[in-house]
Formats: structure tokens, C-alpha cells, sequence
């Protein structure tokens, strides 16, 4: 989890703290309407008694019952209980909605030049067209957008290449191009194009755009419950009308033995017992998970997806770019017999002067090191540069009539009759490939010279991502275009558990599909249209944000770095969410003991005094207890937002040891933080004489 | 406490670890509907019944259909039970001429056989004829048992099952265990009995003179056909109103072990049939040693108490060497009353060899304790299996989460719908436990009957409901039973019984049609040492802490009162 990059943890700075508090104070006190408290039952159900005793207290009051002191105080906590648990969920919503807010700055209200198709039904840039205002614009316009416009809204470029600023939305300042065709087709609203002109077919409905969601999203507007806080709504419920039993029969027991105690006491007690810590931050635990997502610049379209995320089993990696650095390297030179691997390291170094590809800039950077072969300027040799395309399969120079070609094995061999020397750099290319290596034949003038063994860099640091992995129960699948052989061959040297090969989309969606079967929830990332169906198909579909519009659609997250290794880390942040939660009910109930030695000797000592052995906190008076323990019960609460914010410590070790871990800090500090808490607070309340 | 006290227990608990496999491997095949040396005997009569009745046996029930099964038969047993009891005195077998049975008395005792509580407000021999104590009691004890084990196996079945709606067969089930575990091991433990001294005989009272010259009249009738599923079956209704305190129920020190030993032997079984039909029988003896741990301690406080004698007593000038001997048998002794009394009220089989009532506070704490937390430290005959399920869902939950992955047990996920079954099972309990306590204690027809005013009298009321709730059917004694007892505490046994069943064969259903999760090594493995600490930490803080107000005022207090010489 330390791969924040730079302008995230800018754009976090940018919300300072005391920004948010007082929007969160002032929120605290609108959500004890009754009808948002309702959603969460537990804080709902500590609303209700506080109200009955506020009544009791205003009653007493007006009958100027003696001693009101230890009454009011009492009402004051169990506020400041609802208050605190409501200023919880404030705060981790008000983060979201400073984000929006400065989301909804970058909307301006653009007018958008909406084109008419011409006589052939087409549109160009030339064409005839009118300026409507962007809200205006319906799924299927189309708009042209020139250097210095907004994109009015979401669409696909189906003509021009423009580069475009998208760091209203990614937060990335560089900008990027966007192209008709391909995988880079797609527009997001907000986004404004610096230069060239694209024209644009919209797809989205206004209000339903990228930027309309994302602002919904990060605001909570759509805030569902997921399906585990659900289940865990209904064991906290569960666990609150227990304690309704228990402390509703007391009443008649207290009678039975000769004694009475006051609606107030049952109150606090009441309202120690049941989970109010946990009850009072599992809100604010689910948005600051979202939020963590966001704030690492992925976005989730629903808490679902986050949650599913820390289930996942299977994680299917592309090689290129999450395992390999995006570019292979060139790693020999291998002639065939009868050449020197110095003319071959030179002939190659020729045709790789002018490539700027990554992989033509590490043949010079070869030839360098092996042969020591310095850089030749092209224009002295008189030689033009023929670049690689599609079709040829292959690039090279030309020097006068001299033509020197590197490329694709097949294509080159193509060109030159059968003969030993093409026997020998096949079979030298198929063991190149063998090994996991991309093999380049080079060519001069019909002369085949050798191949260069073009090698795929597994990432630094890989290998141990992946074992750590494995210790977390996920096992990688690795997705290549590449051979069997060669996929082998890199599979092995990264680590991975298991590689799909030759993948075609096809392939992809039924290696998904026969995980599922096995019970087995997988995560995968994608980018192009092709992606589309297995992106939908899988259960955490993390979309690249500079994919195509349908793989966007399809995902249900949404990387704005676009960077495939995140996917990892979304992993973490699931879990994360999902241990915050378990840690805190743990320790809620663990408080549990504690708050019992605290009032049971307290309520009971009027009428069997021998109950005072039970108070081994050594309380000083039987009000000092109770009003030690609501304020514990409340203060807690305040204190553990920064955890609940910021989650637990997520370590990717194995299931019992994380268990372990914290059973100990949550589970035992629970049960004993108690105890030195309301004992610390007892002291003060009486020290300074409150009780 | 003595070293053979400590033996006592150690090798009581060593005969249940050994009994464990085989008797978890008998009920595994039976359940499966295997052949075994009963069934090639008795298959016959299953077969004729499944033909009388009309049931096909390999036609597998929904979860509905298996708790509607259950449901209505329970109801044709009642409507028996309770027209035997208040018709026997125009039966036949009624030699001592027994009247009819009261009909708050008659309702309270069908509803107390029939959910294997065995509750019992009126003194057998004083009150039932022998065909009341053949036809309808004893039978309610065989077929309460099977019905429970049944409702177990149905929820192992449901963890076992993937994507399919079905749980098994309720009367093929109920039959099998009939006829092929209780009624062959009963017949082989009822001779045993015999041999031991335990009369088995119609004839009515049997008058005699003692060497005093006083008139006596002895009792007498079926009592070791009785008593061998009594135990067995975890019901625990005495032939007698002293129940295993009774010479003729529990003659010496050899039958008290084989009883206790008896009162586990099913409960144990079948977490090693749960291991087994779960396909790893770690996961069985998981559950087994979570058990094992809360009725060690337990156990432990029992005996510790009671080896200490009442202060109260000493300072009479009483040698307090003999521990605290008031209420119990001489014959047995103080570890054989106290392990007695844990094994009873751990399991849910509510027979006594010495009176609860006359435990030290903590003494009888214990029982109060173990009865509270549901019954699931072996329990009743299935009924403590899947009550153990429960605390295992919520603490598997707790698990799932602190781990950061969805919880799951056994492979099949923890959702919304499972933990709201559980909570709905898991509620009913403190419910009736403390919500009749409440009422029973401040209405008159309520206080009326507990014998002892103070924090005793509580403990009698509180342990009444609990034992009621928790289908146990031990009392504190002391308490004379009246119409608002026998109305109240007849409710409470229901709630306790069904519901739990309905809502546990619920989850079985919702399970069931699950997909199975694979285990990783991100799932939290539910047979190591850590889930075993965990489920019986959640069994003490969500079972327990509830109780503790209730308690305070009861035995704690009492505890307290007896430190410091204060009696009430």
C-alpha cells in the first residue's frame, strides 16, 4: 500500500483537516433526525432512550426533584454519544463531498457545436453545424472539438487525433491522446482538448456521464449497504435486543429483592452494552473505504465491488506492463554460422539508429555495451529510415541501394530464399523463443546475418509481490498474447502461478467463467473493447481509464492512472475494509466486561451491599461509575475515528496469523482498555467534583 | 478435592474421547442409510413402516418440508402424550390406580417429554401408571432424541450439499436413528441396569416392614427400560421423583459413571459425525475440544466448590473435610454428585443424583452457567450440535471479518439471511430465560411457589426458566409446581425447542443451495487452535454476558452473603 502517487496525496493535502470539522459539526446535528438514524439500528434504538430520559429529565426539573446534577450529565453523554457516532460519518462523508465540489468547479457550463451529417451521412470537420448548449446534447449526437474546448460530454472519437487534458478528472497534469479507432477512443466530459480537433459521438445522457457519477460516488449520494454490512447490521441489531432483554428484566428482579432503580441507570447501562462503538463508526467505515479507493484514484462504481475485492481468489494480470515492463530489452545477439556476432551487432545497430522504439533504442544500447559500437549520425551515412509498419512487419535503413531490415521472423525469412543459413535462424529463433525471448532476424540486402534475442524484463520486485500474494490465498493467472513456450519461460521467471496463453478474448471470459464455476471470485483489469465482456463477466473488473468507453462501462472500477499493477492494492483496500469492521465489533464487545464490573456493583449496591466485591475498579461512588462508564462509552467513539477512517494495519500473511494479530490488539486490548479508561475517567470526574 | 476425585474426571472425559469415533461411525452410517448389524435385523420393520405410513425414504425434503415434518409430528405426540396422562386411569397397566393427570400438569409434562426437556412438575411414582411411563413417557424419550439428532444431521447435510434445495428425509431419518442406535443400545444398556439392580417390573407398590417394625411401600415398575434411554437420550426423566438420586434409578458408583458416560456418548458422537459428513473430521473434533474446554472448567468450579465445605456449617462445628455434602448421596460422594451435576446440565439431560439446590452459590452456578449458554457443551442429543453451529456461524463472522474476507464456514458464506436465523435462534433463549424470571418473580402465583425467599428463591425461579428454555428439565427443586409454572414454564420449553429447529433448518436450507467456497490460505481454518479459543469466547460473551445482572442477583450475591457470614 505504498504506492500513493504524487498528486493523489496532493489532491489530499489540498482538503485540509479544519476545512472539513466544521461542515462535520454542523451535519452531527442534522442527521439525529429521526428518519436518516433509522438506518442504522443500533444508534437509532440509543436515540429513542436518550429522548425518554431527556423527557424524564425535563420533568424532573420542573418538579425540582433534588440533586438534578448527576441526571444532566448523564443526558449530556448520551448526546454527545449520538453526536459523536453522527460526527463520524460526517467527516468521512465530507471528504467525499469536498472531492465533488471540486469536481463540479471543472464543469462549466460548455455550449457545444453539435455537427449535421453531410449528402453521404457523414460528418467532417468542414461540415455545417450548431452551437447548443453541452446538457442539451442527447446519446448519439455528434459534436465536433477544437484546441481550447471542453469535451462537452462522454463519448467515442470517431474521427481526428487531438491531444486532451484530462487532469480535471485523473488529476494527471500530462496530456493524453485521444485518437478514433483503437483503444484510446474514448472522451470523458470536463476533459478539454489543448490541440488538434476530434470529432465526437456522444454516448452518454446528461446527468449519467462520468463526471455526473463520479460526483455521485464520491459524495455517497448512491450510498447503498453493502451486502456484508448488512450481515453485520443485523448481528449488531441482534446483539442490541439481547441486551434489551437483559437489561428490560432488571426492573423486576431489582423489585423482587426490595429495590428500585431509576430509568436513568438502566439507561446508561443499557447504552454501554450494546455496540455503539461499532454501531456509531460502521458508517463511517464504508465511506472511508470508498474514499481510500479514491483517493488512490480508482473508483468504485458501488461498495459491492470493494468489498468483493478482499474476497477475491483468482487475479488475472496482463504480462505486458503489470508484469513486464511495458518494452523488451534487446538481451544477445546470436548470428547463424559464417557471420560475426560483431556484423550482426553492427548491421542491427544500423537499423536501429533511427527507431525510436523502447526495443530499437536497447539494440544501440547493446551494441554499445558488447561491441562497443558508437552512435552514427543517419544523415552522414546518406541512409533514410524506414519505419515498421503493419503490413511490412518489419523496419530498417536504407544506404543507397544497401537496404538492412530487422523484424518479425517470419516476415524477414519471407524475403530471402530457403537455404541453410534460413534453417539455421529458425531453428536459433525457436530457441529463443523457447527461452521466453522474442526473436528479431536481422537482414542485410538479402545476407541473413543472425537474430536478436529480444527479451521481456520481469518488474523488480515481482516475484515477491506474487508470494505474497500466495500467502494472502490468491493465486495469479498471467494473460499473454504470446506462445505457450515463451509464456512459460516468463511465468516462471515472475513467479506467477499460472499463465494463459496465446489469450484471446474468448479465452479470457472462459478461464473466468470456469473459475466461478469452482466457487472461486476473480479480478481482472482490462482496457480494450475486447476486454468488454470478460471485464463485465468478472466479479472486480478494474477498467483502465484511458481504455475504450465500453471496457469503462463494463468494469465496476475504474483506475484513472491506469495503471494494471493496482489491482494488488484494490485487493488491500478490500480487506482492509472488511478487517476495520471485524476489529471494531471485536472490540466493541470486549468492552462489554468491563462496563458490567463498572455499573452491576454500582446499580445493585442500594440494596445488596455484598455487590460492591465486584467493583475491582475500585470506582469512588456509584454515580462516579456509571458516569465513567457513558463517557468512556462515548469518548471511545472519538477516538477510534481515525481508525475507522484510516483503517486497521492490513499485512498480507496468512488468514490465522492476521487472525492472531488482531484477536490480540482488538480482542484483548478491548477487554482491557476498559477498564484502565473508565478507572482514568473516574478519577477525574471526581477530582474535579462532577459527581 | 482429592487426586481420585481429579481421576474420577479425567478418566470419565478419556471414556468420552474414545467414544467418540465409533459411535460418530455408527450414527454417520445409520444417518447415510447404510446397512449395518441393526438394519439386517430390523430392516424389515422399516420397510413395513415406510409402507404402512406411505413415506419414501430416498424422497428427499426441502428445508420447509423437513421442519414442517418435524412440526407436525410433534404435534400427533402431544395430542398423544396428553390424552394417555388424562385418560390412565381408564387404562390398563395402572396396578397402583392412578387418577387421571391435571390438565395444566398433563400439558406441561406432554410439552416436557415431547422437546426432550423432561421437565417434571409431579412424582412419578405417585402420579403416572406404568402405561404413562411406557407408552407415552419412555416413547417420547426414544423419538424426542431421534427427532433431534435428526434436525442435526439435516443441518450437516445442508453444509455438506452444493446448489441442491434438498436436507433429507425426516421419517427416514427419525426411524433409522430409532431403530438402529437408541432402541439396540438401550436394550443392551437396560440389562446392564438390571444386572446392576435396577428393577424392570409391571407389578405395582410392594409393601414391607422394616426391621423398625415401620410399614413401608416401595415403588416398583419398568424402571431400567426407562432409565437406559433416559440417558442416553440426554432426556432425563426420572422414573422416580429423586431421578438418579433414587437407589432403584442409580444403584452405586458403577451405573452413576455408566450414566454420565451414557449422557455424553451421543453428543460426542456426533461431532465426529459432523467431521465426518463434512469430509474432515478435524472440524469435528474442533467442535469436540471447544466443547471439551467449557465443560473442563465447569467441571473444575463444580467439583472445587463443592469440595469446599459451607462455612456456615463449619462455624456449627460440622468437620469441614467432608466438603459440602447436604443434598448429596452418600453413595456417589462429592465428585460423583458434581461431575453428576456438570455432565447433566452440559448436556441436556436434566437427570440429578443430588439436589442442585443444595450446591454452595458457585456450586451451583455451574449448572445455571452451562444451561444458559444453550446447551451446547455436548447438549442434548443434536440439539447441542446445531446449537453449537450457531455460536460457530457468529464466531466465524467475527472471524471472516477480521481477516478481510467474507466469512465462511466449511466452505459455504456467512450472508445476511444465515446470521439472521441465527440471531432469531440465538434471541429466544434470554428471552424466555429472563423475560418468565421477570414475571414469575414479582407475580404471586409466581413467588408462591419458590420454597426459599432471597437470592435462592431467585436462583430457584431463574434455573426453572433456564432449565425450561435450554430443555434440560433439571430443577433446583424447591419449587412447587402450580398451574402458572406448569402454563409458563410449558411455553418456554416450546420456544426453546422450535425456535431454534426452524430457524436453524433454515440456514441448513439457505447453505445447501450455496455454492462451496475453495479454501485458501486467506480462509480463517475453522479446525486449529484459534478457532476453537474463539468460538468459546464468543460462546462466554454472547451466550454469557447477558445472564450476568440475573446472576449477580442470584448466586453472586449469595456467594458474597456466604463470605461474610450475612444469611437471609
Amino acid at each position: 500500500m505504498n504506492t500513493h502517487s504524487s498528486h493523489s496525496s496532493a489532491r489530499q493535502g489540498s482538503l485540509r483537516r479544519t476545512d472539513l470539522i466544521l461542515p462535520a459539526i454542523v451535519e452531527s446535528f442534522h442527521k439525529l433526525d429521526p428518519r436518516i438514524m433509522w438506518r442504522n439500528p443500533v444508534m437509532f434504538v440509543v436515540e429513542i432512550v436518550t429522548i425518554l430520559t431527556t423527557i424524564l429529565l425535563i420533568r424532573d426539573l420542573l418538579t425540582h426533584a433534588p440533586q438534578p446534577g448527576f441526571a444532566i450529565q448523564i443526558n449530556l453523554w448520551l448526546w454527545f454519544t449520538l453526536l459523536f457516532a453522527n460526527f463520524a460519518e460526517a467527516i468521512a462523508e465530507g471528504r467525499g463531498k469536498a472531492q465533488a465540489d471540486s469536481l463540479r468547479r471543472t464543469r462549466t457550463e460548455t455550449r457545444a457545436r453539435r455537427l449535421l451529417a453531410n449528402d453521404m451521412g457523414a460528418y467532417t470537420r468542414l461540415g455545417l453545424y450548431q452551437q447548443i448548449p453541452a446538457p442539451e446534447l442527447q446519446p448519439g449526437d455528434v459534436v465536433l472539438v477544437e484546441a481550447g474546448d471542453f469535451v462537452p460530454s462522454d463519448g467515442e472519437v470517431i474521427d481526428g487525433i487531438a491531444s486532451v487534458d484530462e487532469s480535471a478528472i485523473t488529476g494527471e497534469s500530462a496530456p493524453v491522446i485521444r485518437e478514433s479507432g483503437g483503444d484510446r477512443s474514448a472522451v470523458t466530459g470536463g476533459t478539454r482538448v489543448l490541440s488538434d480537433w476530434i470529432i465526437v459521438r456522444i454516448t452518454a445522457a446528461q446527468g449519467s456521464t462520468f463526471l455526473d457519477r463520479m460526483i455521485a460516488l464520491v459524495e455517497g449520494a448512491q450510498r447503498q449497504k453493502t451486502p456484508n454490512e448488512i450481515a453485520l447490521t443485523i448481528l449488531l441489531a441482534g446483539m442490541t435486543l439481547i441486551f434489551i432483554f437483559a437489561v428490560a428484566t432488571i426492573p423486576s428482579f431489582a423489585a423482587y429483592a426490595g429495590g428500585h432503580i431509576s430509568v436513568l441507570i438502566l439507561v446508561a447501562l443499557f447504552v454501554t452494552l450494546i455496540p455503539t462503538t461499532i454501531g456509531g463508526l460502521l458508517s463511517a467505515i464504508g465511506i472511508a473505504g470508498m474514499d481510500r479507493l479514491i483517493r488512490f484514484n480508482v473508483l468504485a462504481m458501488s461498495g459491492r465491488a470493494v468489498e468483493a475485492a478482499g474476497d477475491v481468489d483468482t487475479l488475472l494480470l496482463d504480462k505486458t506492463g503489470t508484469i513486464t515492463i511495458g518494452d523488451r530489452q534487446a538481451a544477445d545477439f546470436i548470428p547463424v554460422p559464417g557471420i560475426m556476432a560483431r556484423e550482426l551487432a553492427d548491421t542491427a545497430q544500423l537499423a536501429s539508429l533511427a527507431d525510436e522504439t523502447p526495443e530499437g533504442r536497447s539494440i544501440v544500447v547493446l551494441a554499445k555495451e558488447r561491441f562497443d559500437i558508437r552512435g552514427r549520425e543517419m544523415h552522414a551515412l546518406d541512409a533514410h529510415f524506414v519505419p515498421f509498419t503493419a503490413q511490412t512487419r518489419m523496419s530498417g535503413v536504407d544506404i543507397g541501394t544497401r537496404q538492412i531490415r530487422k523484424g518479425a521472423v517470419d516476415s524477414v525469412l519471407a524475403t530471402v530464399p530457403p537455404g541453410p543459413a534460413e534453417r539455421a535462424l529458425r531453428d536459433i529463433a525457436e530457441t529463443v523463443a523457447r527461452g521466453g525471448g522474442t526473436p528479431l532476424a536481422v537482414v542485410d540486402g538479402g545476407r541473413l546475418l543472425g537474430v536478436v534475442h529480444l527479451k521481456d524484463v520481469v518488474k523488480g520486485g515481482i516475484r515477491e509481490r506474487f508470494a505474497e500474494l500466495r500467502r494472502m490465498g490468491i493465486r495469479t493467472v498471467m494473460i499473454t498474447g504470446d506462445n505457450p513456450l515463451t509464456a512459460a519461460a516468463i511465468a516462471a521467471e515472475s513467479g506467477v502461478d499460472d499463465f494463459l496463453a496465446q489469450a484471446t478474448p474468448e479465452a479470457k471470459l472462459t478461464l473466468i467463467r470456469r473459475e466461478q464455476a469452482d466457487g472461486k471470485l476473480v479480478a481482472m483489469c482490462g482496457d480494450g473493447t475486447n476486454d468488454a465482456p470478460a471485464l463485465a463477466q468478472a466479479d472486480v473488473g478494474v477498467a483502465m481509464n484511458t481504455g475504450t468507453m465500453a471496457a469503462r462501462e463494463a468494469g465496476n472500477m475504474v483506475d484513472l492512472d491506469s495503471d494494471p499493477t493496482k489491482l494488488i492494492e484494490i485487493v488491500g483496500i478490500g480487506k482492509q475494509l472488511l478487517m476495520t469492521r471485524g476489529a471494531l465489533t471485536t472490540f466493541s464487545i470486549a468492552n462489554d466486561v468491563a462496563k458490567y464490573f463498572a455499573i452491576i456493583p454500582a446499580m445493585f449496591i442500594g440494596f445488596y451491599p455484598q455487590l460492591g466485591a465486584l467493583n475491582i475498579m475500585h470506582l469512588v461512588t456509584p454515580q462516579s461509575a456509571i458516569l465513567s462508564a457513558i463517557i468512556f462509552n462515548a469518548l471511545i467513539i472519538v477516538a477510534l475515528i481515525p481508525l475507522a477512517l484510516r483503517g486497521v494495519h492490513y499485512r498480507p500473511v496468512g488468514a490465522e496469523a492476521l487472525l492472531r494479530r488482531n484477536l490480540l490488539v482488538y480482542g484483548l486490548g478491548g477487554l482491557v482498555a476498559p477498564f484502565v479508561g473508565i478507572k482514568l475517567i473516574d478519577m477525574l470526574v471526581t477530582s474535579f467534583g462532577l459527581v | 478435592m482429592s487426586v481420585t476425585g481429579w481421576t474420577t474426571i479425567l478418566v470419565f472425559f478419556l471414556t468420552i474421547v474414545v467414544l467418540a469415533r465409533p459411535v460418530g461411525g455408527v450414527l454417520t452410517r445409520v444417518l447415510a442409510g447404510e446397512r449395518t448389524l441393526p438394519s439386517r435385523i430390523l430392516g424389515p420393520l422399516e420397510r413395513a413402516f415406510y409402507r404402512l405410513s406411505g413415506v419414501n425414504p430416498d424422497e428427499e425434503q426441502s428445508w420447509s418440508q423437513y421442519a414442517l415434518a418435524v412440526l407436525a409430528f410433534k404435534l400427533v405426540c402431544f395430542v398423544a402424550v396428553y390424552l394417555i396422562l388424562r385418560l390412565q386411569a381408564h387404562l390398563p397397566l395402572n396396578p397402583a390406580g392412578q387418577a387421571a393427570v391435571a390438565p395444566d400438569l398433563a400439558y406441561n409434562t406432554a410439552i416436557s417429554f415431547l422437546t426432550n426437556t423432561n421437565w417434571q412438575s409431579y412424582a412419578g411414582e405417585t402420579t403416572m401408571s406404568h402405561l404413562s411411563q411406557m407408552l407415552a413417557l419412555t416413547v417420547q424419550n426414544f423419538v424426542s432424541a431421534a427427532a433431534g439428532i435428526a434436525v442435526a444431521a439435516a443441518v450437516i447435510r445442508g453444509f455438506t450439499r452444493r446448489e441442491v434445495g434438498t436436507i433429507g428425509n425426516f421419517w427416514a431419518d427419525l426411524t433409522r436413528l430409532t431403530l438402529y442406535v437408541l432402541l439396540p443400545a438401550c436394550l443392551v444398556l437396560a440389562l446392564f441396569f438390571v444386572w446392576q439392580g435396577v428393577p424392570q417390573s409391571l407389578s405395582g407398590v410392594v409393601d414391607a416392614t422394616t426391621l423398625e417394625g415401620a410399614h413401608q411401600t416401595i415403588a416398583l415398575g419398568p424402571v431400567a427400560s426407562q432409565e437406559a434411554i433416559k440417558m442416553l437420550g440426554t432426556n432425563g426423566g426420572g422414573f422416580f421423583n429423586t431421578n438418579s438420586a433414587h437407589p432403584f434409578e442409580n444403584p452405586d458408583a458403577l451405573t452413576n459413571f455408566v450414566q454420565m458416560v451414557c449422557i455424553f456418548a451421543l453428543g460426542a458422537g456426533l461431532t465426529n459425525m459432523f467431521g465426518r459428513m463434512v469430509g474432515n473430521e478435524r472440524q469435528g473434533w474442533a467442535i469436540f475440544a471447544a466443547m471439551s474446554v467449557l465443560f473442563m472448567v465447569g467441571a473444575g468450579i463444580l467439583y472445587w466448590s463443592e469440595s469446599h465445605a459451607n462455612p456456615a456449617f463449619a462455624a456449627l462445628g460440622v468437620d469441614p473435610i467432608q466438603g459440602n455434602m447436604e443434598g448429596k448421596e452418600v453413595r456417589f460422594g462429592i465428585v460423583g454428585s458434581a461431575l453428576f451435576a456438570a455432565v447433566t446440565t452440559d448436556a441436556s439431560c436434566g437427570a440429578v443424583n443430588a439436589m442442585h439446590e443444595s450446591f454452595l452459590p458457585l456450586g451451583g452456578m455451574v449448572p445455571l452457567v452451562n444451561m444458559m449458554l444453550g446447551e451446547i457443551i455436548f447438549g442434548g442429543v443434536g440439539s447441542g450440535l446445531y446449537g453449537f453451529i450457531l455460536f460457530a456461524i457468529i464466531a466465524v463472522f467475527m472471524a471472516g471479518l477480521m481477516v478481510g474476507r467474507t466469512p465462511e464456514y466449511l466452505g459455504k458464506k456467512i450472508e445476511a439471511r444465515e446470521l439472521k436465523m441465527t440471531m432469531l435462534a440465538v434471541l429466544c433463549l434470554p428471552l424466555v430465560m429472563l423475560g418468565f424470571t421477570a414475571l414469575a418473580v414479582v407475580v404471586s402465583p409466581g413467588t408462591s411457589a419458590l420454597s426459599a425467599a432471597g437470592p435462592h428463591g431467585f436462583s430457584e425461579a431463574l434455573y426453572a426458566y433456564t432449565s425450561a428454555a435450554a430443555n434440560n428439565g433439571s430443577a433446583f427443586s424447591g419449587l412447587t409446581a402450580n398451574p402458572f409454572w406448569n402454563v409458563t414454564l410449558g411455553i418456554g420449553m416450546m420456544i426453546g425447542r422450535f425456535f431454534v429447529i426452524v430457524p436453524v433448518l433454515a440456514i441448513a436450507g439457505a447453505m445447501a443451495v450455496k455454492k462451496n467456497v475453495p479454501t485458501t490460505s486467506g480462509t480463517f481454518p475453522t479446525d486449529g487452535g484459534l478457532f476453537i479459543g474463539l468460538v468459546t469466547g464468543v460462546i462466554l460473551i454472547v451466550g454469557g454476558l447477558t445472564f450476568l445482572p440475573a446472576l449477580a442477583l442470584g448466586p453472586i450475591v449469595e456467594h458474597l452473603s456466604m463470605l461474610r457470614g450475612i444469611f437471609s
